[in-house]
């Protein structure tokens, strides 16, 4: 019973950092048919942007409780500055291309960015533990968690529940499903469809980043820490189908629990129980679950 | 004559929609048939259901009095059907030889061989020449398919499928796309091409001088349907024909 | 001449000047180009998939796959022959691809990618997870003889050397050899046009499920091969970022010639060399950068810098 209670907990902490990461992914496929090998880079600059400010802002002496919204600052800091340069400075240039050639052109912005980060940071370990610390933990029953993970988890809920808002309920969020539906048609209404992808990139890459930042106070910041995050967050999007949403946060889920119940019950399982996960899904839902097969007009 | 092609019933919907409603038709050996009907009459998807690119919701497709219904394309087209494309399906990046030898390379390879020729056959690089001369397509020989204009595409999207002498040919459209002094010249080509390997043809056509002179009999598609079957004088008369599919000639003319 | 016979003579004529070079080259050297002909065997591979229009990033599975193969066989059955290690290698690597083509033949573009990543991850777990194969540290292979001589003394640095360059050069004329068979030809065809030709009588899946094979089989040997030279073999090879660096090789090369991958893959082990000992740090950025270049501004790969100024291809 426990364990199943463990399982479960684990399960849902895990899904909702994967979903935090998985939503930008998708995303920006969705809208602008790229995916982004880079996005673990950019979680990776997320998660060291976040440990530089966090350690500035309380060597400043600042109230430590504010160190949260640090976080959510560095992420969008990271967003709203590298969003726009890769996007204008690099992407642009490759629209229309092959989507295997954007995913090769990507996969060269994250050899790129890997060895800015090593650059800028160094290669040595970053440690921001404080924020984790400070919430102190919880008992659920015989387990006890980090009231911190549940920060964690009620951070993916609201971005779910804002892209959803953001996409139903907006003007922007309608042009943005009239792009997903049909670039040229929505070109030709008069929609500046440059502008929703650059928004697009930048949101994505605000989330990428948020999920880099809030996993700082949990980790050591390394460098190469986004490389086996790019292709756990592939494994969901891929799971829940390229480009949707709710399919990420169901793929993030599913991972979630499988990987935890792997953890739990089968560890030598747990490496590869998630992409496990992915063949068989794709084996029965070649396009994963929330997108439909397209027949071809001849 | 006997019958080489034989649909009985062919039906196939898409939702609530029946592209293809009930098409029961007996095509005898060497006959040039043509097809007409408006836009989203169902000759198409006549064309895709015989050649297993659909699978039809109920009917069957005999050919030679066999039940080929539900086969993949690729098993129909070794059996002897072939096809062209409303829009040319080439191999754009291909030379317009290459794109004859892969059709021939797979019938070389149907005779056991992988390079050449195989047991009996031509080498598939002389059929290849020869069809190319043939079209008068020998200029394009080494160009990528892909710069080639529309209509040489079109010819040539034809010629892949005559050179791997099917019993039974299917042109979508053949002259859509060719300017419309050029399509005489190209339906005489090709009809002359076929009459040398007597192939049973049946071709898409919205030009209505074009079926009246080059075929010998036309079914008239209407909503799924074949509403008028008999020789082409006789059915482009038909008062229903004339209501629901040739309409107004003057304009159709240069709509495709 | 025609292009096959040029092609043919072009790689003997490499392999001759290679061999009769090879008392001049210092041991780095010789060592260098051995592990770099290893993965260019990859490479080539991965040109097949690429004519034939995938992209994979999961050929370190079959990397690993033959590496472990050549490697077990070695240290386990006692197989000493080089030659046997690398054909066994790329018969196990070939044997995987079989069974996880039944899958993979059936994707393209970005899922093909994707799906193959995810197998090689798969891989990259159980190797990890397999205390038998050494788990993350993986194990040292059991030095091989080639025709019965061991690779040791002065033969140590030209043995795998000689070994790579025979199976370099052998893959490489069947491979292109292979591309100008009517099924060979099948490949481009399928890239550029599936419906075509299923409508021409011939199965898509069936021709990407052969080429699959095929590219696995040259990854296998090109990991037994590594396996060989470097003498040690680990759980990395299964990662994706090798796999990654393996289509960095393919696209750099370009894909109009066989040849391509393997000058692309002594070029990236010459630039790693000197990298690793005087920029660490800014490797992968120069990597990654040229890469960006070459797709932006040579989609055909830098081997069309060549057949471009030749004016060989129309």
């Amino acid at each position: 019973m426990s364990t199943l209670a463990a399982v479960l907990a684990d399960g849902m902490i895990y899904a909702a950092w994967l979903f935090l990461i998985a939503a930008g992914l998708t995303m920006i496929y969705g809208v602008m048919r790229i995916l982004n090998m880079a996005h673990g880079s950019l979680y990776t600059l997320g998660a060291y942007t976040a440990a530089s400010l966090v350690g500035a802002w309380l060597r400043g002496g600042h109230p430590p409780l504010g160190s949260f919204l640090v976080l959510g600052a560095a992420a969008l800091l990271v967003g709203l500055v590298v969003g726009p340069i890769v996007e204008r400075g690099l992407l642009r240039f490759t629209y229309g291309r092959d989507e295997v050639v954007l995913v090769l052109v990507t996969y060269a912005l994250f050899l790129i960015l890997e060895d800015l980060v090593k650059l800028v940071w160094g290669v040595e370990s970053y440690y921001v533990t404080e924020p984790y610390g400070l919430l102190g933990t919880v008992d659920l029953g015989p387990l006890t968690y980090p009231i911190y993970s549940g920060l964690v988890v009620l951070a993916a809920i609201a971005v779910g529940l804002a892209l959803r808002w953001g996409i139903e309920r907006t003007r922007a969020g309608k042009l943005l499903v009239a792009v997903i539906h049909d670039r040229e048609v929505s070109a030709a209404l008069g929609i500046d469809v440059s502008r929703v992808f650059l928004v697009t990139f930048t949101v994505g890459t605000t989330l990428a980043a948020l999920g880099g930042a809030l996993t700082a106070p949990t980790v050591a910041v390394v460098p190469g820490m986004g490389v086996e995050v790019i292709v756990l967050a592939f494994a969901v999007v891929v799971i829940g189908g390229l480009g949707s949403v709710p399919g990420a946060a169901l793929g993030a889920v599913l991972v979630g629990l499988v990987r935890s119940a792997a953890v739990h019950l089968l560890p030598q399982l747990e490496l590869f129980s998630i992409y496990l996960v992915m063949a068989l899904v794709l084996a029965v839902r070649p396009r994963g679950l929330f997108v439909a097969a397209e027949a071809r007009k001849i | 004559m006997s019958a080489i092609l034989e649909t009985e019933g062919l039906v196939k919907r898409f939702g609530a929609v029946a592209a293809a409603d009930g098409i029961s038709v007996r095509v005898e050996e060497g006959t040039v048939v043509g097809l007409i009907g408006g836009n989203g009459a169902g000759k198409t998807t006549f064309l895709n259901l015989v050649t297993g690119h659909l699978a039809p919701t109920s009917g069957t497709v005999r050919f030679e009095g066999r039940d080929i219904t539900g086969l993949p394309s690729r098993r129909i087209t070794r059996l002897g059907i072939c096809r062209s494309f409303q829009i040319p399906q080439v191999f754009a990046s291909l030379t317009a030889r290459e794109n004859l030898l892969v059709g021939l390379g797979i019938v070389a390879m149907g005779r056991g061989a992988f390079v050449g020729s195989g047991l009996g056959g031509e080498p598939p690089e002389e059929v290849a020449d020869r069809v190319l001369d043939r079209f008068h397509l020998a200029a394009h020989r080494d160009r990528p398919a892909g710069v080639l204009p529309e209509g040489v595409r079109k010819l040539l999207d034809v010629a892949m499928a005559l050179s791997v002498k099917p019993r039974i040919l299917l042109l979508d459209e053949p002259t859509s796309g060719v300017s419309a002094d050029e399509k005489f010249a190209l339906m005489d080509l090709v009809l002359g091409a076929i009459r040398e390997e007597r192939v049973t043809v049946l071709f898409v056509e919205h030009d209505m001088e074009l079926v009246r002179t080059c075929t010998e009999r036309v079914l008239a598609f209407h909503e799924g349907r074949v509403i008028a079957d008999g020789p082409p004088a006789a059915v482009l008369e038909a008062p229903e024909v004339r209501r629901l599919v040739v309409g107004e000639p003057g304009l159709r003319e240069g709509a495709c | 001449m025609s292009d096959a016979r040029r092609t043919a003579l072009g790689l003997l004529a490499a392999f001759a000047v290679a061999v009769a070079a090879a008392p001049l080259l210092p041991r780095w050297a010789l060592f260098l180009v051995a592990v770099a002909l290893g993965r260019g065997l990859v490479a080539l591979g991965l040109l097949l998939l690429i004519r034939t229009g995938l992209v994979s990033f999961g050929q370190g599975l079959f990397f690993a796959v033959g590496a472990y193969a050549a490697g077990t066989a070695g240290s386990r059955l006692h197989v000493g022959d080089a030659v046997a290690l690398v054909l066994l290698g790329a018969v196990a690597a070939a044997a995987v691809a079989g069974v996880l083509g039944l899958l993979l033949a059936r994707y393209r573009t970005i899922f093909f990618a994707m799906l193959s990543l995810a197998f090689s991850m798969i891989a990259y777990g159980l190797l990890v997870e397999s205390p038998a194969l050494g788990s993350t540290d993986g194990f040292n292979v059991h030095p091989a003889t080639v025709a019965g001589v061991p690779f040791a003394g002065r033969a140590e640095a030209y043995a795998p050397y000689l070994l790579a360059l025979a199976v370099a050069a052998a893959a490489a004329l069947a491979l292109d050899r292979f591309q100008r068979t009517h099924l060979g030809r099948l490949a481009p065809a399928v890239r550029e046009n599936e419906l075509r030709v299923e409508y021409m009588g011939a199965s898509v899946r069936n021709v990407v499920h052969l080429n699959l094979v095929i590219a696995a089989a040259l990854a296998g040997a090109g990991g037994a091969v590594t396996a060989l030279a470097v003498g040690h073999i680990d759980p990395e090879m299964a990662y994706w970022t090798t796999s990654g660096e393996f289509v960095f090789v393919t696209i750099v090369a370009g894909t109009s010639s066989v040849a391509a991958p393997f000058a692309g893959a002594i070029l990236l082990e010459l630039l790693r060399s000197y990298a690793v000992q005087h920029a660490p740090n800014t490797w992968q950025l120069v990597m990654g950068a040229t890469m960006l270049g070459i797709i932006l501004a040579l989609p055909g790969g830098l081997w069309s810098i060549f057949t471009r100024r030749r004016g060989a291809r129309p």
